[in-house]
């Protein structure tokens, strides 16, 4: 059990130190890629899969277990890439990635000030970094690259719902891989 | 001192320091992928490595899947496939009757256009090909084939199934191709709706909907009506099904907004066919044997089902009982639309009109009436098809107005514009005077064929 404790800075928890967690070398390498391609491929079997954004709630997972904003947007950043690569024709590289890197550093941060193992902080912060996603997303492709890109706040938000349910259970899957 | 404070501004601010590094990094590669975009459909190297190094793997779990799958159809489980085979042995027979009937229809349109010079776009060949991955996001529908340029893919050929078209490939690889799905937001296809003919363009959203555009918001359209390849954008064959029309609603810039559903299931395709030559040729009507020049008079006719002709022999009893006329065709009360409902019945407007709706013969007499049945088109394939009732005394006649009409409306809901082309071609005839109607024999009765295969529009039968 390789968690090393955080001292206080701030946390607006109650508790007074919060865990701080490693993974293994592959763990880091292959849960995103596993992720990006189940992304990729799943959608050809299954309707809804592309409302669900694993490479996201992966970053989030990422992000909240290191507490460590520089690997938190590094880890976005090279999730987001490699979601870039496969997503085809007229999508520029960065454009996840952009997205990705915003989310994976604020998650850190804020995993750093609150708890971030329960369900039901798991749910929130799920709920709320979609949406944050969606518009960077939106911002890059519309603002920077003039795309003409629809916003449906309301697709958003059952997207977002149906992200932070499903958060919930893959973060209890991954949190096998956390090195204790 | 300076130094120092330079260390602790870093240190204090390095989080962020490396954020806005990362992602100005970002919005520089993004910039440059702007700048220069890849020409003629070619894609980044990255991209295509990482597509390829994954693509077996994708290959061998999808194609290991189906083995299973069909191991289990195949071999296992067949509970119910005696009672299958039967049922559809006997829509075999069906559709053997129903094949026939059309098979005649289809060499009959073919003779029209061989006349016409319409060339006809036929699909050639194809490639099946196993839908293999998806973009993984909303907002591009992208999908992944595993048939590439080894299978002679190239960029820019259809991709169909056999319920309607799914988009054109965009990026090839030796092994995988990219194709671009009709709802996605970058795609655009030449479509026209089936039944009007007016033509649009296919686009997608961002949102996986599908809308014809460009459609003045003064033109009718129903939900409902099929929409079909144009064959405009020189990649989909003409007359591809592309979906069916769900609402139309005036839009922005005096365009309607049509909402379309694909006909093919584009979110859950599993396999696809690849069009990888079209070929373009005018039908030859030598191959259809000799066209006789009652076939010519016969195509200008549109054919009636049976069960309308019941029901116009019913009508016809309702004339006879001397049904007052309603509406605004009393000239439908020729009887000549009993045999030949539809030209007759609108052929026959101007002349018939005079007519009435009582009366007993008023096909014969609007043929009578040669400067009213010559001054239009339509009119003097009225007047030529309001002959029919005299040489063929059959006593159906639709002596109801309504109900001749409704025969009419049918007949002009599917005599396609190639009719209407013939029947301009023959007006334009020099010779007008040689539609004096009720001295021809009956198209149908002709006893001499024209010996001519592809006649001129002036070959007309001569009585």
């Amino acid at each position: 059990m390789s968690t090393r404790a955080m001292p206080f800075r701030g946390s607006l928890t109650s508790r007074e130190q919060l865990s701080v967690y490693e993974f293994s070398w592959p763990a880091i390498i292959f849960i995103p890629l596993i992720a990006v391609l189940i992304q990729v491929f799943i959608p050809v079997k299954v309707r809804f899969m592309p409302i669900i954004d694993l490479p996201f709630l992966v970053t989030i997972f990422f992000a909240t277990a290191r507490r460590n904003p520089v690997t938190g947007c590094l880890t976005g950043c090279f999730i987001g890439l490699l979601q870039d690569l496969f997503a085809g024709y007229n999508h520029y590289l960065g454009m996840f990635g952009i997205a990705l890197t915003v989310v994976g550093y604020l998650a850190s941060s804020l995993g750093v000030k609150i708890d971030v193992e329960n369900p039901g902080s798991r749910f929130l912060i799920t709920f709320v970094f979609f949406g944050l996603e969606e518009g960077v997303y939106y911002g890059v492709a519309h603002g920077l690259l003039r795309q003409g890109l629809q916003w449906s706040w309301s697709h958003v938000a059952l997207s977002g719902l149906a992200n932070a349910v499903i958060g919930i259970f893959v973060f209890r899957f991954l949190d096998r891989f956390k090195q204790r | 001192m300076p130094r120092i404070s330079m260390d602790t501004f870093l240190g204090r601010y390095r989080n962020l320091i490396v954020l806005a590094a990362i992602l100005f990094a970002q919005i520089i590669a993004l910039a440059v992928q702007v700048r220069r975009p890849t020409d003629d459909g070619d894609t980044r190297l990255i991209r295509i490595w990482a597509i390829s190094a994954v693509a077996p793997l994708e290959k061998a779990v999808v194609h290991s899947q189906e083995w299973v799958q069909g191991l289990w159809t195949n071999y296992l489980y067949l509970h119910g496939v005696r009672r299958e085979n039967r049922d559809l042995r006997a829509e075999i027979e069906r559709m053997k009757i129903e094949d026939a009937r059309l098979n005649e229809d289809a060499r009959m349109a073919r003779r029209v256009q061989a006349l016409l010079g319409f060339k006809e776009q036929y699909v050639d060949s194809t490639v099946a090909a196993q839908v293999i991955g998806t973009s993984g996001s909303e907002q591009s529908r992208i999908l992944y084939i595993d048939k590439g340029s080894s299978d002679g893919i190239k960029t820019d050929m259809a991709v169909i199934t056999p319920t309607g078209i799914v988009g054109k490939i965009v990026q090839v690889a030796p092994e995988w191709s990219q194709v671009l799905p009709i709802n996605d937001q970058f795609s655009g296809v030449g479509a026209a709706l089936k039944d009007s003919r007016l033509q649009g363009i296919l686009k997608g959203a961002a949102n996986g909907a599908t809308t014809l555009q460009y459609i003045m918001s003064d033109e009718k359209v129903v939900p409902g009506e099929a929409v079909i390849t144009s064959g405009g954008d020189r990649i989909f064959p003409k007359g591809l099904p592309v979906g069916t029309v769900v609402s139309a609603q005036p839009g922005k810039d005096l365009f309607l907004n049509i909402r379309v559903i694909p006909a093919a299931h584009l979110d859950r395709l599993e396999e696809v066919l690849v069009v990888t030559r079209i070929t373009e040729k005018m039908p030859d009507a030598k191959e259809l044997g000799p066209l006789r020049a009652s076939d010519i008079l016969a195509e200008r006719l549109p054919t009636v089902p049976t069960k309308t002709g019941v029901d116009a022999a019913g009508n016809a009893k309702a004339a006879a009982a001397g049904t007052p006329a309603t509406g605004d065709t009393t000239t439908n009360a020729a009887p000549g639309g009993a045999a030949r409902p539809s030209t007759n019945t609108t052929g026959a407007k101007p002349a018939g009109a005079n007519t009435g709706g009582g009366t007993v013969k008023p096909a014969v007499a609007g043929a009578r009436k040669p400067p009213a049945t010559l001054t239009t088109p339509r009119a003097t394939a009225g007047a030529t098809n309001g002959t029919t009732p005299v040489a063929k005394p059959e006593p159906t006649g639709t002596g109801s107005p309504a109900s001749a009409d409704a025969t009419a409306t049918p007949a002009n809901g599917t005599t396609p514009p190639i009719k209407v082309r013939v029947v301009d071609n023959y007006d334009d005839s020099p010779t007008p005077k040689k539609a004096k109607p009720a001295a021809e024999p009956p198209p149908s009765a002709s006893p001499e064929p024209a010996p001519s295969t592809t006649p001129p529009p002036g070959a007309q039968p001569q009585p």
